[in-house]
């Protein structure tokens, strides 16, 4: 489907625009990794899906830090037993 | 609780080329590919112990855990998207088998082919405005306040001129959102990040992801510094390219846009 890119294929960032820095690889801040990881991607069915709003998050910061953590993130588990 | 679970990655029309040796998932583990039903899965084999459905509730309270899965998650991801355009998971999805991994393909074989088909040759890039504040005067240079009187003007104007440069900032970033939107297929918006917790300094107006065909990276890249740069009011930052994580799961649009929390300024 796809031809293969040369791009190279790993986030970088974040690098302010502005900065005098190229879009040097840097490492991915983990609240942009956990945004997408935790709030996003595609759910399969019948699995052990992570719906992080099920989690309690018993650590204040994490569940602050992880944005996407909202109404609409479906809760886990959900359809039933997992596997 | 001894045995071997399967981790999802990603799902992906049938790859041309294999992994690289080298690439290690969650745990160290070695991933390997699933086919059925006209896709694949890329999956590996995971402890029980650690990824069981308590084992996972226990350890996603862990930041260090989580960090580390994350990045496992994200680096097979990564070595993905260099063969391919992957539909990335959600981190975590667990299967008992390769059965159930296949299972899972041919219930979802629909959807999945549209979804690849939809963002087959797209990457996505997140893009950040933060307000910036302008350098404070150095109170050395006004003489101290001589009234009561005088006091509050000052701290009026401190106040109003605060004021104006967020209201320029959320112009600024607005103007920003707006045209790289004209640039995208697609937009998800994300709630603001706490500025303590990412650590960056500013307030976050605008946290959003677009979607942009390959070919058009470069020019999206050039929109973004030319919009983003030399306004002191602002801080633009750019990450990616992504998996099209944001716009892998087949909600409507709508659904994904527009939510009264988020970030558009």
């Amino acid at each position: 489907m796809t031809a293969p890119s040369a791009e190279p294929p790993a986030p970088r960032g974040p690098v302010a625009v502005d900065s005098e820095q190229p879009l040097a690889r840097r490492q991915v801040a983990l609240v942009d990794l956990l945004d997408r990881l935790l709030g996003t991607g595609a759910v399969l069915t019948g699995s052990l899906t992570l719906g992080i709003a099920d989690v309690d998050l018993v650590r204040i910061d994490l569940r602050a830090l992880i944005s996407s953590v909202n109404a609409r993130v479906p809760s886990p588990w959900e359809g039933g037993q997992p596997l | 609780m001894n045995g071997e679970l399967r981790y999802v990655y990603a799902v992906t029309a049938p790859l041309e080329a294999p992994l690289p040796d080298d690439v290690r998932g969650v745990s160290g583990s070695v991933p390997y590919v699933v086919d059925h039903a006209g896709l694949q899965a890329v999956v590996s084999k995971v402890p029980e112990e650690e990824f069981g459905q308590e084992a996972l509730h226990a350890r996603l309270e862990d930041l260090g855990w989580l960090e580390r899965t994350a990045r496992a998650h994200q680096a097979v991801v990564d070595a993905l998207t260099a063969l391919t355009c992957p539909l990335p998971l959600r981190l975590a999805t667990v299967y008992r088998d390769d059965d159930g991994v296949r299972r899972a393909l041919a219930e979802g074989s629909q959807e999945f082919l549209a979804t690849l088909d939809r963002l087959a040759g797209r990457v996505e890039w997140g893009v950040k405005v933060y307000a910036q504040r302008a350098p404070e005067p150095a109170p050395a240079a006004a003489p101290a306040p001589t009234s009561g009187r005088e006091f509050l003007r000052r701290r009026r104007q401190e106040v109003t001129s605060r004021e104006n440069a967020l209201q320029e900032a959320e112009e600024l970033g607005r103007a920003l959102h707006a045209a790289l939107t004209a640039q995208a297929e697609d937009v998800r918006v994300y709630p603001a990040q706490n500025p303590q917790l990412s650590q960056v300094s500013g307030q976050n107006l605008l946290n959003a992801a677009y979607l942009v065909p390959r070919e058009r990276a470069e020019e999206f890249v050039g929109r973004v510094e030319q919009l983003g740069a030399h306004d002191p009011a602002v801080r633009v930052e750019l990450t990616g390219p992504w998996a099209p994580y944001s716009f892998a799961a087949s909600d409507a649009p709508d659904e994904r846009e527009g939510v009264h929390d988020s970030a558009v300024c």
